[in-house]
């Protein structure tokens, strides 16, 4: 079929930028490490064949910036440092990047179907509040208890956990109060998501009029970042993203079938109520782990499975793929965007995703219209 | 495929009312078997419970004998296929995308669909004459183009049994016609048991073997189209007068309403008693299906719903 492989070179073509987009976010910045290093850096990592590949790298580089054979002219103390800033500051920033932005809009393209609605989005069934209900307790209770444990240990490790609970909690919350007889109708649980959302925001509203001195750390969190992420991070969101979207990619068919309706699907083979669950529990995991560790990055998970559909088509089978490496190409660029817009400071990147996927959105729409 | 409907007994929810009081129905293979009544009669439900989506509270539904209540909804699926009334349709799938969603049931988990499968996809496109649309939108066709796509998608099931909502609602005369053609012939030719709820009379006395006229919950009638579209039925069980006359180029009925008025229709069903009453002491349809208790047809006795409005 034609349609499917124009969709293979997309496929591919997005692929490769991904790769140059991680290029690019590990040498912009500050430091300034020039791109040769840093790709030269990351590909050393990569296990069995990294070393095999650098050399190969190098040699290419050789003969293409014209430097003859012998050591290339680096400083070993620069080498190091550029070593500690690729592999332990931007890397897992940029690890974590890719997983949050592939998980909330692999979990985003599974919601709009799900639901058939196209304003789905992984924050719609109380994910989010829960999360930030939760951080703005850790947040708060570290600053003003001062828990014993909890000041033994940095806060950036443990608020992804208050975060993390405090979304599953929500979840299960909305879940129970529109379960009837076993039967979960999906309006009442968008409705139910919606309202305990509002009632959780407004307690989160309220522990920020008294945070006092801890408000704008609150702020900060609600805003969603990637900065200052260590691996610890990537280790806690990685099993969540990378077996949840495995999950639910392989699950493609049911959420074709599930988007022709709830009856239609019952009538071809699809257990219904089976499904909504096993979904809900995935993309509410998903979520809670991206959330945890990054806060409330918006727009991803609403736009960039719109932005996919537009791309390849509703077959969830490729849809949910390709929207978690869209979801993952784009909050790495948005990221690395909002560490070099105005250095030294960084933008939250939740503002950037909406700036830049705004305008590009309709211009895809516009697009299609056209077309 | 012979489906079976004994005395089924269902309400929405727990709590919540009645819908059918004791339905019994049965359609033999390669039949097309119509479902009639007023608007919240009951129809779309019964359809439900035959298809195994609305289990009943009490009675049984079977296919050659087995309960569709023992069947994984795949294992249905294999078996029965239906068409919505109104499916909404929301993303922009192709329609060989669509049909070839029917062949869901008889894949296995994460398998891709093979050769044979596409070959079924294309045969039942072919059947319904959608071959020519395959690589359009499903968003863009038109309401009798889409119908024919949904049914093709239920054929692609290769199923024993087809249900059908309403297969007619929202299309122009010439596209009514040509899915009852369509429809009729998957019955006689291919030998699908085929259950339709209908809302155009006529259409179901033109195109049906056997009717089944429901009214709030309960049959009022069945058998062969002339037996159910009678003066006297129209009048008890819709509340509006009409002549019954006869097909010029068939020997089957035609309805000709000519006034509506409910009120007008109960107060005259009421003098249709004794014509209930000598029904309740007739024997069994030719269907075997027995017609609702007569009192509470008539408006008499324990009544439920609708009648009560009275």
């Amino acid at each position: 079929m034609p349609r499917s492989r124009a969709n293979r070179t997309r496929i591919t073509l997005l692929v490769a930028a991904m790769l140059a987009v991680v290029i690019w976010a590990a040498s912009a910045g500050t430091a300034g490490i020039p791109t040769s290093l840093a790709l030269r850096i990351i590909v050393s990592r990569i296990p069995v064949v990294g070393r095999a590949l650098a050399a190969w790298l190098e040699s290419w580089l050789r003969l293409w910036s014209g430097h003859g054979p012998g050591p290339m002219p680096i400083d070993q103390s620069v080498l190091e440092s550029a070593e500690i800033i690729v592999l332990e500051v931007r890397l897992p920033r940029i690890v974590l990047g890719l997983l949050v932005g592939a998980g909330l809009a692999a979990t985003g393209a599974s919601f709009q179907g799900l639901f058939r609605n196209p304003l789905a989005d992984p924050y719609i069934i109380g994910a989010s509040s829960g999360a930030a209900l939760g951080a703005s307790i850790g947040i708060l209770s570290a600053g003003r208890v001062g828990l014993a444990a909890l000041s033994l240990s940095s806060p950036s490790s443990y608020i992804p956990i208050f975060a993390f609970i405090g979304a599953v909690i929500t979840v299960l919350f909305v879940y129970a109060l529109s379960t009837v007889d076993g039967h979960m109708p999906t309006d009442t649980f968008l409705l139910a998501g919606v309202v305990v959302g509002s009632f959780v925001w407004a307690l989160v509203s309220f522990l920020m009029v008294t945070a006092g001195e801890d408000l704008p750390k609150v702020v900060m969190w609600l805003m969603g970042s990637l900065s200052a992420k260590s691996w610890a991070h990537v280790r806690m969101t990685a099993p969540y993203v990378l077996a949840g979207t495995a999950v639910l990619t392989a699950l493609g068919r049911d959420f074709n079938l599930a988007a022709c309706g709830e009856e239609s699907a019952r009538y071809m083979g699809l257990d219904v109520e089976r499904f909504k669950k096993v979904v809900i529990a995935l993309g509410s995991l998903i979520t809670a782990a991206a959330v945890s560790s990054s806060g409330l990055i918006g727009f991803v998970g609403l736009v960039v499975p719109h932005i996919a559909r537009m791309m390849i088509g509703p077959d969830h089978r490729s849809l949910i793929p390709v929207s978690a490496l869209g979801g993952a190409v784009f909050m790495v660029a948005a990221d690395t965007l909002s560490r070099v817009i105005i250095p030294p400071r960084e933008v939250p990147v939740g503002v950037i995703t909406a700036m830049a996927g705004a305008p590009f959105f309709f211009y895809l729409l516009r697009l299609r219209k056209r077309g | 495929m012979r489906v079976e409907v004994r005395d089924v007994r269902f309400g929405y929810g727990a709590s919540g009312p009645e819908v059918l009081h004791g339905v019994s129905l049965a359609a033999e293979s390669g039949t097309l078997h119509g479902v009639i009544g007023p608007n919240g009669s009951g129809k779309s439900t019964l359809l439900r419970v035959i298809g195994g989506v609305a289990g009943p509270s009490s009675g049984s539904v079977s296919l050659d004998g087995q309960d569709i209540g023992g069947l994984s909804p795949r294992q249905a699926a294999q078996v029965v296929a239906a068409v919505g009334a109104a499916e909404a349709v929301i993303f922009p799938f192709s329609v060989e995308e669509t049909v070839m969603m029917g062949r869901s049931p008889h894949l296995r988990f994460l398998a891709s669909e093979t050769a044979l499968d596409v070959a079924k996809a294309r045969e039942a496109m072919e059947r319904t004459g959608v071959a020519h649309l395959a690589e359009r939108r499903i968003t863009s066709l038109s309401s009798g183009e889409r119908q024919r796509v949904l049914i093709a998608r239920a054929l692609a099931q290769e199923p024993r049994v087809l249900l059908l909502d309403e297969p007619t609602a929202h299309l122009d005369v010439n596209f009514q016609v040509e899915i009852m053609e369509l429809v009729q012939a998957l019955a006689h030719e291919s030998g699908i048991t085929t259950i339709a709820v209908l809302h155009d009379l006529n259409l179901a006395g033109r195109y049906c073997d056997r009717i089944t006229m429901l009214s709030s919950g309960q049959v009022a009638a069945c058998g062969v189209p002339s037996e159910v579209l009678t003066e006297e039925h129209l009048l008890d069980v819709y509340g509006v007068r009409a002549i019954v006359g006869r097909r010029p180029e068939l020997d089957r009925p035609a309805v000709f309403v000519i006034s509506g008025s409910p009120r007008h229709g109960r107060r005259r069903a009421s003098g249709g008693r004794d014509e209930c009453a000598e029904r309740a002491g007739h024997e069994e349809c030719s269907d075997g299906c027995r017609p609702g208790k007569p009192d509470r047809l008539c408006g008499g006795g324990v009544s439920s719903g609708v009648d009560d409005i009275e």
